[in-house]
């Protein structure tokens, strides 16, 4: 363990380390999230995830958000077990007929002012899952979108630049008011 | 003596491949109930179809296959769950799906249908819903009981289902489980699609094994059409499944450490699942490598740089994991987490025929890869690990050996990856019906379809390993503490999309 301890004081954080084009799209991405994180919702912002009937595709991807590469906390994002404690529900998946419910249910839970981002093609409408008996249509079907996330599933990239157009719509929201 | 010697039978399905179906009448049915009781056969699967039952058996000493179906007399069948548990929540799935009854089924509750659809038996004769009657939980009679109610939605980024805990104070009495929170009616999207949209449909089945599915549902179409993918292509699918297996063990031994908040292993294991991620993406262009297999072979060829990043992910694995290992084996407050933590007997995991980590933690050594040798794992050399001990321990230690064996595997076909086509064009015209198995990072999985002779899918049926290692779940817990469901959870990782369909 000292090992592994010790070479994560000595060794330059991954994010920064990867020199590839992808990674220098992050690194812009992460700072322009944090100016706009800061200006408007004072550093941090509470995301609670919710599937609502997705292949756990997406899932597998917003986890890998937590990870190393991506470290998404370090910009103030991070992610709450209740509703009660979120900004922004992250939905995923066509919306089963049998997860409905317990989607309205999350978001009436949610206290306001909450954003809600659909993400991945089946949450936009339903997807390949669309016209089934059991699926109720996208995540807009049954309760109110803010933005959606295209992409089967969206990767990282595609989530963190996602959240930063939410917080521009959000910023324009409270410049109108 | 193959399979379908020891069970009456009236005829043998003409175009069923690769393995035999046999139509079978009261006595053969009830004979093939028989012998999983007797532990002589196991069951693989148990599916509706219009008027029928079929039920795939195992004969694990001597790796035969065989499907059998029996004709329903007013809409019912002889039920097997009563003699034989495995069989129960598919019984209880058929009717949902079907109205098709087990005559003598014990528990006739609904499984998938939670009362929310418009209408009744979506695949069979179609009913208008009625109003559903409130969901009895199974009792559990003592004092000082109460009930702990979790999910559907869950405190976390994870599929959503139900677990309904009755506890003594810390210490769990039962876990009962109800899913179908995610059933999205696949297998009626599946009905009367083109073979490239139901690939689609099979490839999103359980996001974290769209490779096995792919994999699975290939190889059925390719059964029931009669042709066979060229070489290059069967070692291009191996080398995705061991990709995709070494990306969910990374993850799964990081996360079950996790749930014993040991946050250094975690991060540790998410950098090296990132990596094969990324492997993967610059092969097959996407991180998942999702549609990527197809019927006829492989949409795509790998990348030409992608074996340099492959073997530069094997070079860097080779080197950190080892270190990851010894942390795990060498910290004393994670080993009294995982050790004799959420024990599942060996006697269980055969009854259920539990595949994966689940049951090769617990004694039970079948591998879709070696025992059926499917192509092009015939070919090449690996072991397959096996524990008696049936703890969380030995779920991540399973986990830990088969990392070892992918890692090994993937040298061995980058090495013999032949040259040539990835592709043959599939047949429109075929009739048939294949049967697909393939192993997934969580256990053997099957697909079976029917063709109808104009390049569309009559029927599919996709049976994920988690049926037989949910069950399983709720007797590994009991007598654990509540705080320790999470890491049994996790250390099983069943599938809820995969399961519920």
């Amino acid at each position: 363990m000292r090992r592994t301890l010790f070479e994560s004081l000595t060794h330059r954080p991954l994010t920064e380390a990867a020199p590839a084009p992808d990674e220098a799209a992050l690194a812009e991405l992460a700072k322009s999230f944090e100016r706009a994180a800061r200006a408007k919702l004072g550093r941090s912002l509470s995301i609670r995830q919710v599937d609502a009937g997705s292949c756990n595709g997406c899932e597998l991807e917003i986890h890998a958000l937590n990870n190393a590469f991506y470290d998404l906390e370090r910009l103030g994002l991070h992610f709450v077990a209740s509703p009660r404690h979120a900004d922004v529900l992250l939905v995923t998946g066509p919306v089963t007929k049998n997860m409905r419910e317990a989607l309205l249910r999350t978001y009436n839970a949610t206290p306001d002012p909450k954003w809600v981002v659909a993400v991945g093609a089946c949450a936009a409408d339903g997807g390949v899952f669309s016209g089934s008996y059991a699926v109720a249509g996208g995540v807009k079907d049954v309760i109110p979108v803010d933005l959606h996330i295209s992409g089967c599933p969206p990767s990282p990239t595609q989530l963190l630049s996602g959240l930063i157009a939410l917080l521009d719509r959000v910023s324009r929201k409270a410049a109108n008011s | 003596m193959a399979l379908l010697d020891s069970i009456p039978h009236t005829e043998v399905a003409e175009r069923h491949r690769p393995w035999p179906r046999a139509i079978v009448g009261y006595e053969g049915w009830n004979e093939a109930t028989s012998l999983l009781v007797h532990g002589r056969l196991t069951l693989l699967g148990l599916w509706g179809d219009a008027g029928e039952v079929h039920m795939a058996l195992l004969d694990e000493r001597a790796d035969d296959i065989a499907v059998i179906s029996y004709a329903c007399q007013d809409g019912k069948y002889p039920g097997v769950g009563a003699k034989h548990p495995p069989a129960i929540r598919f019984e209880r799935a058929i009717r949902d799906l079907f109205g098709l009854e087990a005559v003598g089924a014990r528990d006739t509750r609904p499984w998938l249908d939670l009362g929310f659809w418009d209408v009744r038996h979506p695949l069979g004769k179609q009913k208008p819903a009625q109003k559903p009657a409130p969901y009895a939980f199974l009792p559990a009679e003592g004092e000082g009981l109460h009930q702990i109610p979790v999910g559907p939605v869950h405190a976390g980024i994870i599929e959503p289902g139900h677990f309904r805990f009755t506890a003594n104070g810390e210490h769990v009495v039962r876990l009962e489980q109800r899913l179908g929170y995610v059933h999205k009616g696949i297998e009626s999207l599946m009905d009367g699609a083109s073979l490239e949209d139901a690939a689609k449909l099979a490839a999103r089945t359980s996001g974290d094994s769209t490779v096995a599915y792919s994999y699975a549902f290939a190889q059925a179409a390719e059964a029931a059409m009669q042709m066979l993918p060229p070489p290059r292509a069967l070692y291009l699918r191996a080398l995705m499944a061991e990709l995709e297996r070494l990306a969910n063990h990374f993850g799964d031994i990081g996360a079950i450490c996790n749930d014993a908040s040991f946050a250094l292993m975690h991060a540790q294991c998410g950098i090296l699942r990132e990596r094969v991620l990324r492997a993967a993406e610059a092969c097959f262009g996407h991180r998942l490598m999702m549609d990527v297999i197809v019927p006829g072979g492989v949409a795509r060829d790998i990348a030409p740089e992608g074996a340099a990043s492959v073997r530069a992910l094997l070079a860097e694995a080779r080197k950190r994991f080892p270190r990851l290992i010894e942390l795990y084996d060498n910290t004393a407050s994670l080993q009294d987490r995982t050790v004799t933590t959420g024990i599942v007997r060996t006697d269980y995991a055969r009854q259920f025929g539990a595949g994966g980590y689940v049951g090769r933690g617990s004694g039970r050594g079948f591998d879709a890869r070696r025992n059926l040798a499917y192509a092009p794992y015939g070919e090449l050399k690996f072991d397959v690990p096996v524990l008696e001990a049936g703890d969380v321990n030995a779920r991540v230690w399973i986990r830990i050996r088969e990392v070892e064996q992918s890692l090994s595997l993937i040298e061995q076909i980058l090495a013999r990856l032949p040259d040539g086509a990835v592709r043959a064009a599939p047949s429109k015209a075929a009739i048939g019906e294949g049967l697909g198995i393939a192993e997934a990072f969580r256990g053997d999985m099957l697909v079976w379809l029917r063709l109808d002779g104009k390049g569309r899918v009559a029927r599919c049926h996709l049976r994920d390993a988690s049926w037989f290692q949910w069950p399983l779940l709720e007797v590994a817990i009991e007598g654990n503490i509540v705080a320790d469901f999470p890491l049994c959870n996790k250390s099983f990782n069943c599938s809820y999309s995969g399961h519920d369909l």
